[in-house]
């Protein structure tokens, strides 16, 4: 079992959502063209990974896998409806982001107006399933580690976008190829940031 | 057989069914579903294996969009058709893990992650919702093709260069541990790049593959 820590760690920078998997690419090249988006967009998907994958979680441990339903009694120990996750998990994630829309809505007007468009469209970013589906491949043994992966997850990709917004907010006063602009540039870019990211992966925790 | 589909593609539909494939490429233009498109191009075969599933659940998934497109209500669409994905991509998942369990193995994650594919969630949007049936079944073949080219000429580069394979077949010839033993190009002292196996060459892959199109094409330069 691994503690906290290396689990904290590992999802940020070892398992980067972005750099090590290209979870959530599309709404990573479509939305890092200014700092400010990136850093909206960053911080839902913080707030959501944070909450749907401990949900998921507790779905997976009590319904879904093999054997959970032992808890119903002992006729319901053999039956494994681990082929209904992807429906349950993507309707969890549907729900959830509107669910944390309203609630943000009504008690955080503030934060409500900075995410804006962000948050609905977060349902259909492929990080979030992502997280949940490493989440039920990574076995683990209680709620509190899968929080951890979800924060962690959510953070590596908060700092992937706020690089590329960065870079991609300075590169415009530079003289790229017309044919990259834009579009081409930032797969090279992200590319090269991949391949530093790659160094982590070194790291023993 | 063949007059009546030419005489069934107007010009119109002729055009939703190639401008996906170059000037409205859904990775390289319009740039949806690209996390697939990178993540399982190692080797030549999941990525055939994943165009065809992408092409399944996108045709399907179009029709049965633009069938009910008059009775989902408007708030709860997105939710609507992400059902109706969940439910084509677990069909999928089953009949790999039933016939191909080895390239299920591999593509690992990736099958379930078709369902937050934005290529389907953005054509659904995008066309489904606004066209009758039939241009959106061609809608769907174009887009998946598209996608589909993509995905091979990334994995063809990446297999070919990283492992001299090609569908896991030695195109380059067998490499062993001394010059003397290899044959093909390797008795010359050639090597694989161990490099394009890696991550990071996708993206520079698909990066070099927009920088061509674009030079071709000069109309789909960004300003």
């Amino acid at each position: 079992m691994e503690d906290l820590g290396s689990i904290f760690i590992k999802s940020i920078f070892i398992d980067n959502m972005v750099f090590a998997y290209f979870l959530g690419m599309c709404s990573y090249l479509a939305v890092s063209k200014t700092v400010k988006t990136a850093v909206g967009l960053g911080a839902a998907v913080i707030f959501v990974l944070a909450i749907t994958v401990p949900v998921n979680y507790l779905l997976d441990t009590y319904i879904l896998k093999e054997g959970a339903l032992t808890w119903l009694g002992a006729e319901y120990a053999n039956i494994d409806l681990s082929f209904l996750s992807f429906i349950m998990f993507i309707a969890v994630i549907a729900s959830m982001v509107q669910l944390v829309e309203m609630i943000v809505e009504r008690f955080a007007p503030a934060l409500y107006s900075a995410l804006g468009i962000f948050l609905p469209l977060i349902a259909v970013n492929c990080a979030i399933l992502g997280g949940s589906l490493f989440m039920q491949q990574k076995n683990f043994s209680t709620v509190t580690e899968s929080v951890v992966y979800g924060l962690g997850s959510g953070i590596g990709f908060f700092l992937a976008i706020l690089a590329i917004a960065s870079i991609r907010e300075k590169i415009t006063y530079s003289n790229v190829p017309k044919p990259l602009k834009g579009l081409g540039i930032t797969f090279i870019i992200t590319g090269l940031m991949a391949i530093a990211f790659m160094s982590f992966s070194g790291i023993k925790l | 057989m063949a007059k009546e589909k030419v005489a069934l593609l107007s010009q119109k539909n002729r055009k939703l069914l190639l401008d996906p494939l170059n000037d409205d490429n859904p990775i390289t233009v319009q740039v949806l579903g690209i996390c697939s498109a990178l993540a399982i191009t190692v080797q030549l075969k999941p990525a055939i294996v994943m165009s065809v599933a992408v092409m399944f659940v996108l045709v399907f998934g179009n029709l049965i969009v633009s069938l009910m497109r008059n009775i989902i209500p408007n708030r709860i669409r997105i939710i609507v058709q992400l059902l109706i994905v969940a439910f084509l991509v677990i069909l999928v998942d089953q009949v790999l893990k039933a016939y191909l369990y080895d390239v299920s193995k591999e593509l690992a994650v990736f099958v379930g992650l078709i369902i937050t594919n934005c290529i389907i969630m953005g054509r659904f949007e995008a066309f489904a919702l606004a066209n009758g049936p039939w241009k959106s079944i061609l809608d769907g073949i174009g887009n998946s093709l598209g996608y589909g080219i993509i995905l091979i000429i990334v994995a063809f580069f990446r297999e070919l260069l990283g492992s001299g394979k090609l569908m896991g077949y030695e195109v380059l010839g067998h490499k062993a541990k001394t010059i003397v033993e290899s044959t093909g190009v390797y008795q010359y002292g050639y090597e694989n790049n161990g490099f394009m196996l890696l991550s990071p060459m996708a993206l520079i892959t698909v990066g070099i593959i927009i920088w061509y199109q674009r030079s071709r094409n000069r109309k789909l330069i960004e300003d």
